[in-house]
């Protein structure tokens, strides 16, 4: 079988990628393709160094352990399968994700979760700009704090932030709803912060414990969107 | 003395050129309303187009080929640079990308299966890809806006190719805009948009911002397809000869240009009048950077703007595009702007809708009512039964045969049994301006403006 290198004797469903020693290409069409059938269910990634799109356009569940930092749109378009990513993630990591689960151990670029449509995407450090641009509707957990323009046109889902927003936070916000437990530098046009539910704290706390981050849910404060732009109005001068 | 009061008269009521009543009608609107105009359809004004151009047939120098009994190729490839697998169709001209959301469903279907009839490919829009349209086009290609409304990983999986749209003739440096009359439960479950919202898509991606980012998000698109498909990317006419460059070392596979008089479903008029270049000075941009590059035959092109003959298809291969995608013009081929609609059989006056939205059938442009009057830009359950898919079909099937057949007309009346063999030395130009934008001689001169330091 092409791209199947390294099975461990004693772990038969476990199989190890180098990406120093074999191409990404391997690695994708092995998860692709020829997963399916080997009896594979967890595929450890070696010395990704920051090479991008790992793991992308996975379409079964297959835990993928990647051992160091990613590039790029890493775990782009994932279904499925569930991604743990033991050092940083650039720009776009679980963009277009439907489900499944990507766990990020340290630090995420821009736009971490872009229009995701499904799935849970953790990220234990902070997160830079945009984080969870377009959300269709993906949960996301940031342990720190996330960068400006965070949930710009977020549709649907949940971003949960531990740390602190900064500028323009759900500019232009649909349906999305945001958790923010630190401070927020500014509110993005039509964004504005609602009282906590009980429906809002059992989701911060069921969101907090799929995502292994300890924080009391009473902490979180709600912000949405006031909706005063979904219609076109003549007043609104500019805002369009 | 009745001349003098003529001639006051006329004095009393000269226009002025400044202030003509256009300009009048439009501070008027803008003052009653403070908000700008938004419309349907591509730029209303005169701009040096292929209409400017006239083919110089064979003769003397060079033989036709017979009409009906000599052989003309049709069958044009697109994206073999990388793909395994590239797009292959039996004639050069392609459907534009129209969403679902603007178009009705019926539609949509119609467009695939004139599409598939004829051997052509058809493309989705910023709404997704309906599963009638996956259904009825044998080669459908999938956009990737920056919206990703509905862009998901099972639909890309069943693609012919990806079109990554950068911008759009109409709106260079815009993005949609989808009022909410056309958010109907099916276009906002599809969108995951609240019903009946008046819609602002992205103008720019959600995940990557400039031409380094792009290479390696079209990679991502590739390793997610497995290196099958064709990548497109589009590309609203405006610094096209940089703009193509960039698209090239993006890795595209295709450039999509798409020039000024490109159709929109909604967008301020201000933007459609004023921002963009005309699609024949763009197209010559476009195939020079590319010749430049020396990837004229690797990397295709595909043109689109303002392509409504095929005395328009046969220019645009002539000045150097693989093949021409066509949006308003498949519209209208359905039945945008005519006076009736066809529904059992029988043709129906459509004055009435045209009078509620306040125009009539020649010069309506109100796609972004979602009230069209022929059934073609609606999301109405009662007006799109005016388009029947069937019908529809047909008609654009017409359309395209009779295109091609014109276009295969201009080819052998060239000597070529090609189309591709189309070259610009076969082209002149009836005025300075086009001439000087597509960079071919004046009609009945060897003065090509502009040529050899020429000014
Ligand atoms: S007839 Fe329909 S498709 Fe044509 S311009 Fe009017 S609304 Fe648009």
């Amino acid at each position: 079988m092409e791209g199947v290198v390294n099975v461990a004797p004693e772990a038969k469903n476990r199989l190890t990628f180098d990406l120093a020693a074999q191409p990404l290409r391997e690695l994708n069409r092995f998860l692709h393709h020829d997963l399916a059938g080997t009896g594979v269910t967890h595929v450890d990634v070696i010395n990704p160094d920051g090479t991008h799109n790992i793991a992308v356009g996975v379409d079964a569940p297959v835990r993928i352990d990647v051992d160091g930092h990613a590039g790029y749109y890493c775990a782009g378009m994932n279904k499925l399968a569930q991604v743990n990513v033991n050092g940083n993630v650039g720009p776009g990591v679980a963009e277009g994700m439907v489900s499944g689960t990507v766990h990020v151990k340290g630090f995420a670029s821009v736009s971490a979760g872009a229009a995701a449509h499904g799935g849970l995407l953790v990220i234990e450090k902070d997160a830079s700009l945009r984080c969870g641009i377009s959300m269709k509707g993906i949960d996301i957990v940031v342990g720190g704090s996330v960068g400006d323009f965070s949930a710009f046109m977020a549709q649907a889902g949940r971003l949960v932030i531990c740390g602190d927003a900064g500028d323009a936070l759900g500019d232009s916000l649909y349906e999305a709803v945001i958790y923010v437990r630190g401070k927020v530098a500014s509110f993005g046009a039509d964004a504005h912060e609602e009282p906590m539910s009980d429906a809002d704290f059992a989701a911060v706390e069921e969101l907090l414990a799929r995502a292994r981050i300890k924080h009391d849910p009473k902490q979180f404060r709600r912000v949405a969107s006031k909706r005063e732009l979904y219609h076109w109005n003549a007043d609104a001068d500019q805002e369009y | 003395m009745n001349t003098t009061i003529e001639a006051k008269h006329r004095i009393q009521r000269e226009e002025s050129a400044g202030y003509d009543h256009k300009i009048i009608d439009y501070i008027h609107r803008a003052s009653a309303t403070g908000l700008y105009e938004i419309r349907g359809l591509g730029a209303k004004r005169k701009v040096p187009h292929f209409d400017d151009l006239v083919f110089l047939g064979a003769s003397m120098s060079r033989y036709p080929l017979e009409g009906y009994r000599e052989k003309c190729v049709t069958r044009t490839v697109l994206g073999t640079r990388y793909a395994k697998k590239p797009v292959e169709l039996a004639i050069p001209i392609t459907i534009a990308g129209m969403s679902f959301g603007s178009l009705s469903a019926n539609v949509k279907e119609a467009l695939g299966r004139a599409a598939s009839d004829t051997g052509t490919s058809t493309t989705t829009g910023d709404g997704g890809m309906t599963p009638e349209e996956r259904q009825s086009s044998k080669t459908l290609v999938y956009q990737c806006l920056p919206s990703r409304y509905g862009f998901n990983p099972d639909d890309v999986r069943k693609a012919d190719a990806i079109e990554m749209v950068i911008g759009q003739g109409a709106k260079p440096g815009g993005g949609g805009m989808l009022l909410g009359q056309k958010i109907n439960p099916r276009v906002a479950s599809m969108r995951v948009l609240p019903e009946g919202v008046d819609q602002r898509s992205a103008c720019r991606h959600p995940d990557w911002t400039g031409p380094d980012d792009l290479a390696i998000k079209i990679k991502e698109l590739r390793e997610i397809t497995d290196w099958e498909i064709p990548i497109y990317v589009k590309i609203g006419a405006t610094r096209t000869f940089h703009d193509v460059k960039l698209a090239v070392h993006s890795g595209a596979d295709v450039i999509v240009l798409d020039g000024m008089q490109g159709g929109t479903a909604a967008t301020q008029s201000v933007f459609i009048e004023h921002v963009g270049i005309p699609t024949l000075g763009a197209l010559r941009q476009a195939v020079d950077a590319l010749e430049d590059l020396n990837m004229k035959d690797e990397v295709q092109l595909i043109v689109s703007g303002g392509i409504r003959t095929g005395a328009d298809v046969a220019k645009a291969l002539a000045m150097g595009a693989d093949a021409v995608s066509i949006g308003q013009g498949m519209l209208v081929a359905l039945g945008c702007n005519s006076d009736t609609y066809i529904q059992n059989g029988a043709h129906h006056s459509a004055a009435e809708g045209y009078e509620k939205i306040g125009t009539a059938a020649g010069f309506c442009h109100h796609c972004h009512t979602g009230l069209c009057p022929v059934g073609v830009t609606t999301q109405d359950r009662e007006l799109e039964q005016r388009l029947d898919p069937e019908v529809g079909a047909r008609r654009a099937r017409n359309y395209l045969r009779t295109l091609n057949m014109e276009l295969t007309t201009i080819a052998r009346a060239c000597g070529k049994q090609n189309v591709h063999h189309l070259e610009r030395e076969d082209l002149v130009a009836l005025s300075v301006e086009a001439a000087a934008m597509a960079r071919v001689p004046l009609a009945g001169t060897d003065w090509t403006p502009g040529a050899n330091g020429d000014l």
